[in-house]
Parts: C-alpha cells; sequence; structure tokens
C-alpha cells in the first residue's frame, strides 16, 4: 500500500484548472522525480499533499489515512482534523525560496517546530537541531541567521529544519532552482544522501541529471494531468508521449 | 538662576503630568494597536469592517475635537452619557487614537512579512496562533520601528493637548509662568524639557532597532 496516495484528484484556481484528475502512488522508501513544463502544475500537486492547497475533488491518503475528500461525503465525514495534523507532520516541505525563518538562528530555524509543535525541552531539541545541522554539513554555522550564509547553505539549513521533525516523506519543490549554479551541488548532494537513507522523497525538479540518477520513477507532468509515470531509464529513453520528447530535448 | 530653578521645579511638576499621560497612552494603546491589526488581518469580515471604522474615525478626525468630544460631549450624550475627569478624559481619547495609528503600522507591517513565512510554518505543523506569535508578530516589530518611533514621538508632542481641557502640563505650567511674570524664559524651558524627552525616545528606539538589526 502506497504512504502517499492520490486519488483523482482535481484542483482549481478560479476558472483556471491546474490539477485534472490526476492520480499517483509513491512506496516507503520510493524516490519520485517531478518533471514537466512551467505551469503543469507540480508545485500546486506537492502543495496540496500537505494541506497548503485544498483539494476540490479526489482523495489523498497519508500512510493509510484519508487525509482529503472533499466530493465524498462518506470519507470527508471520517476525517478528523487532529488525524490530519498527525498525518501532514509526517511530511517535510522544502521550498524553492527556503523560507528560513529570518529572526532566527540556522539552529532556531531547526528547533523551532520540534519545541513548539512537539513540545520537545529546548535540550533535547538542541541536541536533535545539531545532529540535523551535521547531517547538511553545517554545524559550524549554527548561530549564523539566514542572512549571513549562502543560497545553498540556506536550503541545506530548511532541509535540516525539516528533518528535524522526523518525517516519512520529504517533498521537495525545485530545491535549486533558485541557486547559482556552483551551489547546486551542495545541496543535490544532501538529497542524495538522504536518498540512500530510502528517505520517501517527491522531488519537482529541473535537474534531468538528478532525477535520472537518483529517482525510482519519473513523473512528467503537463496542463494538469500525468503524461507518464515510468522507470527514468523509460522516461529518458523512449517516452511514450512526443511532448516529453521535445520537453526533454529542451532540457538538454 | 534663582528665577530659572524656580520656574523649573513649576514646570516639572507640569511634566509629571504629560509623562503621566504618555505612560498610560502607551500601555493602553500598544496592545490597541496590536490586537486591531490583528483583527484586521485574519478576523472575520465583520469584525474588520468594524475595527476598519474604528481606524477610519480615529485617524480622519482631528485628535483635539475627539478629546474635545470625550471631555465635553460625552455627558451630553444619551444613555451613556457620563461625565469624566480630565486626566482619564485624556488618557481615553489618547488611547484610543493613538491604538488606531499603531494599528494600521502594525496591520502594514504584519502584511509586509512574505507569505513563504506561513506556508513554511504549516508545513512544519505550527498552527496559525503559533505562527503569528513565534514568526509572523517577531519580524513585524523589526518592520515597525520606525514609524512607531515617529508615533511615540509625535505623542509627547500631542500630549500638550491636555492642557486645552484645563490640565496643568508642561505646557500649561510654562505658559501660565510666561504671562505671570512677563518673561519667555519659561518657555525655553519647555522647549529644553520636550527636546528631552524627545530625544530619550528616539535613544530608546535606536537601541531597539541596533538589536533588531542582528538579522538581515
Ligand atoms: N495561488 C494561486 N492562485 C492562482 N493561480 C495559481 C496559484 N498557484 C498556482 N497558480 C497557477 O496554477 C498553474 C500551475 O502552477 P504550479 O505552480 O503548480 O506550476 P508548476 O508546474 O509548479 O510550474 P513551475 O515549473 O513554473 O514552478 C499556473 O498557471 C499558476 O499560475
Ligand atoms: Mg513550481
Amino acid at each position: 500500500m502506497g504512504i502517499v496516495k492520490a486519488t483523482n484528484i482535481s484542483k482549481s484556481f478560479g476558472t483556471l484548472e491546474v490539477l485534472k484528475n490526476v492520480s499517483l502512488e509513491v512506496d516507503k522508501g520510493e524516490i519520485v522525480a517531478i518533471i514537466g513544463p512551467s505551469g503543469s502544475g507540480k508545485s500546486t500537486l506537492l502543495r496540496c499533499l500537505n494541506q497548503l492547497e485544498k483539494i476540490d475533488a479526489g482523495v489523498i491518503e497519508i500512510e493509510g489515512v484519508v487525509i482529503a475528500a472533499p466530493d465524498d461525503p462518506q470519507r470527508k465525514a471520517g476525517i478528523s482534523p487532529k488525524e490530519v495534523r498527525v498525518a501532514c507532520r509526517k511530511m517535510g516541505m522544502v521550498f524553492q525560496n527556503f523560507n528560513l525563518f529570518p529572526h532566527k538562528t540556522a539552529l532556531g530555524n531547526v528547533i523551532e517546530a520540534p519545541i513548539i509543535v512537539n513540545k520537545m525541552n529546548k535540550d533535547s531539541a538542541a541536541r536533535i537541531g545539531m545532529e540535523q545541522l551535521a547531517k547538511v554539513g553545517l554545524l559550524d554555522k549554527k548561530d549564523a541567521y539566514p542572512s549571513q550564509i549562502s543560497g545553498g547553505q540556506k536550503q541545506r539549513v530548511a532541509i535540516a529544519r525539516a528533518l528535524a521533525m522526523n518525517p516519512d516523506i520529504m517533498l521537495f519543490d525545485e530545491p535549486t532552482s533558485a541557486l547559482d549554479p556552483e551551489l547546486v551541488g551542495e545541496v543535490l548532494s544532501v538529497i542524495k544522501n538522504l536518498a540512500k537513507e530510502r528517505m520517501t522523497m517527491l522531488v519537482v525538479t529541473h535537474e534531468m541529471g538528478f532525477a535520472r540518477e537518483v529517482s525510482d520513477r519519473v513523473v512528467f507532468m503537463d496542463e494538469g494531468r500525468i503524461l507518464e509515470d515510468a522507470r527514468p531509464e523509460k522516461i529518458f529513453e523512449n517516452p511514450s508521449h512526443p511532448r516529453i520528447k521535445t520537453f526533454l530535448e529542451k532540457m538538454l | 538662576m534663582d528665577y530659572i530653578f524656580s520656574i523649573t521645579t513649576f514646570i516639572l511638576k507640569g511634566v509629571i503630568v504629560t509623562l503621566k499621560l504618555y505612560a498610560v497612552t502607551a500601555v493602553f494603546a500598544l496592545p490597541i494597536g496590536i490586537l486591531v491589526a490583528i483583527g484586521k488581518v485574519s478576523g472575520p469580515k465583520i469584525l474588520k469592517k468594524i475595527l476598519g471604522l474604528y481606524t477610519w474615525v480615529l485617524r480622519g478626525t482631528p485628535l483635539l475635537l475627539q478629546l474635545f468630544f470625550v471631555y465635553f460631549g460625552l455627558p451630553f450624550v444619551p444613555v451613556i452619557g457620563i461625565k469624566l475627569d480630565v486626566f482619564p478624559a485624556a488618557c481615553l481619547t489618547f488611547s484610543l487614537n493613538y491604538g488606531a495609528y499603531l494599528a494600521e503600522i502594525f496591520r502594514a507591517g504584519i502584511e509586509s512579512i512574505d507569505k513563504g513565512q506561513y506556508e513554511a510554518s504549516k508545513a512544519l505543523g505550527l498552527t496559525y496562533f503559533q505562527t503569528m506569535r513565534r514568526i509572523i508578530l517577531p519580524q513585524t516589530v523589526k518592520v515597525v520601528l520606525p514609524p512607531t518611533c515617529s508615533e511615540a514621538i509625535n505623542l509627547v508632542k500631542d500630549s500638550a493637548l491636555i492642557a486645552t481641557i484645563g490640565m496643568g502640563d508642561l505646557l500649561r505650567n510654562a505658559k501660565q509662568v510666561v504671562t505671570r511674570d512677563m518673561n519667555i524664559s519659561a518657555f525655553v524651558v519647555a522647549f529644553i524639557l520636550y527636546l528631552m524627552m524627545s530625544s530619550v525616545i528616539v535613544k530608546v528606539f535606536e537601541k531597539l532597532e541596533k538589536k533588531y538589526s542582528i538579522y538581515e
């Protein structure tokens, strides 16, 4: 059974239909890259999964718990807000432009949620925070404010911040798109390390090399639909759709 | 020299009144400003309407008129007609008036915070209330310090309006001395005392801004 399961989800902004009957299932430990042209709904898909956006139709299940089913009265009635919160906490998210808290140090960013959400005491939180910062190679920057570190370092802090909540699933929305080219590598290598630990991950990315190398599956989105969902070799070598081919040729 | 000393002691009695009014206004206007700002940003529609009316009226009419209304006018208002003493009347008016100005400053401050901050907080599991308290409002403080400083200095000067409803504040005492003795030294003393108070406030805000300049 999938740890993340979206069934026929739809989402519109006003009259613009951004997701059209999208279904996606991700197993535990699987790494799924989501690619596709700009505006195809990749970010929206991720944001719907962790409830930053509300879907209009369909069902989302996280670890078997239904967290959204707006057009299924029976399942909708069975949703408890508390269960939804718990399920959403199992998902960590990393944003394109980091969204670090500028008024907190690197360590302060990482320990905020463990202390405030998980009610952990300061000492244990600091221990976990330092572990996570060490893991992304930034222990020496623990007292630096976001404005004092590079983009790549910011994104690594943001990853540590998400990991400190001990998520089962990580959602990455173009984690390297806002970075100078020379800083992309350090962030990708942190994500690759997570991949080695078999963290379940959904990664929206424009880094085709990375998608090909790291992911178990590649999902290609176009105009709010999943055009193909297959192993990377298949997508990159023999895509089932001419649009994918055109897109990949442009990217390479 | 003795003359200056003696009038200064008299004027300083007025300073006490001014400072008291200042303190009471600061203590009430700040929470009013914060709560109204939060209500305006995230309250239900009807509350937003009411708070909008409040800031519209209080910012759109002269403080002096508001003061006259509360002191001279309230007794004639049907049903709630109460007669307040000079000082409570001034405190009420100033708190409501400054609360309205601060509310608008704080609202603009809150709205200037990037929406990514809310999203990151939500993704980490913080509730809306926790997000406001831990993430948004602390960042707002830094943004609103300069405009709040201007208001804090305005309040020093506006406090002199209490003289118009008959309370012996700094300005009124100084004026009394001038008319009594036909000597303008008291005005000079008043200038100096006002400048001293404003300078202290500017210094305090400089300290605060420095403290908050530690990030970005
Ligand atoms: N909050 C919103 N309000 C209105 N329209 C939105 C909103 N969020 C996204 N959209 C629109 O939805 C469509 C899909 O957006 P989305 O961000 O999911 O695309 P994307 O595939 O992530 O694109 P990109 O590669 O540029 O990030 C776009 O046309 C976008 O303009
Ligand atoms: Mg996007």
